[in-house]
């Protein structure tokens, strides 16, 4: 059962569920950011089509540049731009950007406080038949670690193009991780997005007669909320509270949303397309081993590299599938009850 | 603006005030790099006295040119010529790499805002002056006379970085982009040569089509002569290689790399330093 105010796409759970990549967000949320605001400009290094800058390219051309395969000069360039008091989004893949180029993400961007937009495409095994080097398992960890930097790993197309726009009204330094395949649309234009606002997108029905409290509560960010909704759905049907919060800023983290929700699960699965080690449920942890400690599972990427493979297959094969979430529920359950 | 022999004079005074309190700051701070900084002083001194558009009164005035200083390690020159021309008091060189000073062992934005951008790991200097008259170019077109300059190392020309810069510059022909490469054949762990050759250093920045000139570091005459040169080019950006002495001022330290990255702490070595600029 969603919350009605979220106003989520009704069609959620529906076979025919529309899906969309949440590139092609940032391409829309790119071009409307840039009419809102002139000081806005585009950086990318020889991946414009890929990640959507297309259209922002032949829109506002004086305000595109073309860095080539250079992504160490994708972001110095951008911070120097910044510093002359531009809103740069530098574009390229995750692994490159902020991967490739991360010192200087950090000196020049966050050291140097300038309001450049880190845009990594292609993250998780998702990414599929490119293979294992193309495929972004460590970007979360290393943007979060940096002070100043924002992180944003939007859930569907809809709120990448949202998370696009709200990041060009910041100063802050931000990063945002995009996935390259068309993912389920769980949001609609309707649905409140905001920088660091975690919601929950899912409250099991039979909750009302548990005054709240939750047997499991599942927290997902990126695509693979799609998989957690499912599960929190199938447990419910069989009788089980399990509510699902959709965290899509991973950093600054919505503290109280996190400890209220363990607070009334006392048990929490994370899932996310990323290594475990210092991604998302690292988050999380590091806030409820401060503030309430409670057993966590974590869904993720296990230490290991990907492969070439269709997007469905690796996401089974690497463990973030419906029948893994739904393992890591019941596991933590146990523990819980432990 | 021409360069009469009167102000040639002040501006060997300027640096040799500059060198004076380079030294003095270092040994102070026991700790940090002499040879580039005392090298590059005739540079700063004929920017900040004479070259660059700017005003200490209003560091943040829009007009200024922008001077990016790329290698940070030498920043005790930064320092001591940006308390000369009045930013802030003298005194405050006193406090170089020390807790809580405005002065951090490598330049940053939060301590000294006047700054243009932060530095210290090298190589990143350039792109981000090319990122600045970029964006100075969608406000002013190319005819904009701001000017921006980039200090650079030679040693740091080892840094892909660098020529991800260069080849970008001479791709949108920044005309109004001046890199001034402080060359000076060391690095911190020996020669240039003899870690990564540079050479030949003219041939490698005329291939990304830059204005390439060659000069004496220390000679005013050239200095000006070289910079008025790379305000005239309209077509492509400049670089001036400018041959330097490492440690120059202190004859007992020149030319040896064994100064690049550290200071005088015997007091031998002090008053070797404190004598050359009495």
């Amino acid at each position: 059962m969603h919350d009605p105010e979220l106003k989520l796409n009704p069609k959620i759970f529906d076979s025919d569920v529309e899906v969309r990549s949440a590139r092609e967000g940032f391409g829309e949320g790119l071009l409307e950011a840039a009419a809102l605001d002139k000081r806005v400009v585009g950086l990318c290094g020889d991946l414009t089509e890929s990640t959507h800058m297309t259209a922002f390219k032949q829109k506002f051309p004086d305000r595109f540049v073309e860095v080539g395969v250079a992504e160490q000069n994708l972001v110095t360039v951008a911070s120097g731009m910044a510093a002359m008091g531009k809103i740069p989004f530098a574009a390229s893949y995750a692994v490159f950007n902020p991967g490739r180029n991360w010192e200087q993400i950090r000196t020049t961007i966050c050291y140097n406080n300038q309001p450049v937009k880190i845009i990594g495409s292609h993250v998780g095994v998702s990414v599929g038949p490119d293979g294992g080097s193309h495929q972004a398992l460590e970007d979360i960890a290393i943007t979060r670690v940096l002070p100043r930097m924002v992180v944003i790993s939007p859930c569907d197309a809809i709120e990448a193009r949202k998370a696009t726009v709200a990041a060009a009204r910041t100063n802050d330094p931000t990063y945002i991780r995009l996935t390259r395949e068309k993912t389920p649309i769980m949001t609609t234009d309707e649905t409140p997005f905001e920088i660091g606002k975690a919601r929950i997108f899912f409250e099991p029905a039979v909750n009302e007669s548990k005054k709240g409290q939750l047997d499991v509560a599942i927290i997902a960010t990126g695509s693979l909320l799609h998989n957690a909704l499912k599960v929190a759905r199938m447990f419910e049907l069989n009788g089980k509270s399990v509510a699902v919060m959709n965290i899509s800023t991973i950093k600054p983290l919505d503290q109280d949303a996190v400890i209220r929700l363990a607070h009334r699960a006392g048990a929490i699965v994370t899932v996310e397309e990323h290594q475990i080690a210092g991604g998302m449920g690292s988050a999380v942890a590091e806030c409820l081993a401060a503030n309430l400690p409670v057993p966590i599972e974590f869904v993720g990427v296990r230490d290991q590299f990907g492969q070439s493979g269709t997007p469905a297959e690796l996401i089974e094969l690497y463990g973030m599938g419906v029948s893994h979430i739904t393992e890591a529920v019941n596991r933590v359950i146990i523990r819980k009850k432990a | 603006m021409a360069l009469t022999p009167e102000k040639a004079k002040l501006l060997e005074k300027k640096a040799l005030e500059i060198r004076r309190s380079v030294v003095e700051s270092l040994i102070e701070a026991k700790s940090g790099h002499l040879a580039g900084a005392l090298g590059m002083a005739d540079i700063f001194a004929y920017l900040y006295f004479h070259a660059l558009r700017h005003d200490p009164k209003k560091p943040d005035w829009e007009y200024r040119d922008r001077l990016v200083l790329s290698n940070g390690h030498i920043c005790p020159v930064l320092y001591a010529t940006l308390a000369h021309a009045g930013y802030f008091p003298v005194s405050d060189l006193k406090t170089l790499r020390k807790l809580g000073s405005r002065l951090q062992g490598h330049p940053h934005r939060d301590w000294l805002p006047m700054l243009e951008t932060s530095s210290g790991p090298l190589g990143s200097g350039l792109s981000q002056a090319v990122g600045m008259a970029l964006a100075d170019r969608t406000d002013n077109g190319k005819t904009s006379d701001k000017q921006f300059y980039c200090l650079m190392s030679d040693g740091e020309l080892d840094c892909g970085n660098s020529w991800e810069g260069a080849m970008l510059a001479g791709k949108e022909k920044i005309q109004n982009l001046t890199v001034i490469i402080d060359r000076n054949n060391i690095q911190i762990s020996g020669f240039t040569e003899d870690i990564m050759p540079l050479n030949p250093l003219v041939d490698k920045w005329r291939a990304w089509n830059w204005h390439v000139q060659e000069i004496d570091g220390h000679n005013f005459v050239e200095i000006d002569r070289a910079i008025g040169e790379a305000r005239a080019v309209f077509d492509k950006p400049s670089v001036i290689i400018t041959n330097t002495i490492p440690s120059k001022g202190i004859p007992e330290f020149e030319r040896k790399f064994e100064w690049h990255g550290k200071v005088p702490t015997s007091p031998e070595e002090v008053a070797v330093a404190r004598r050359a600029f009495r």
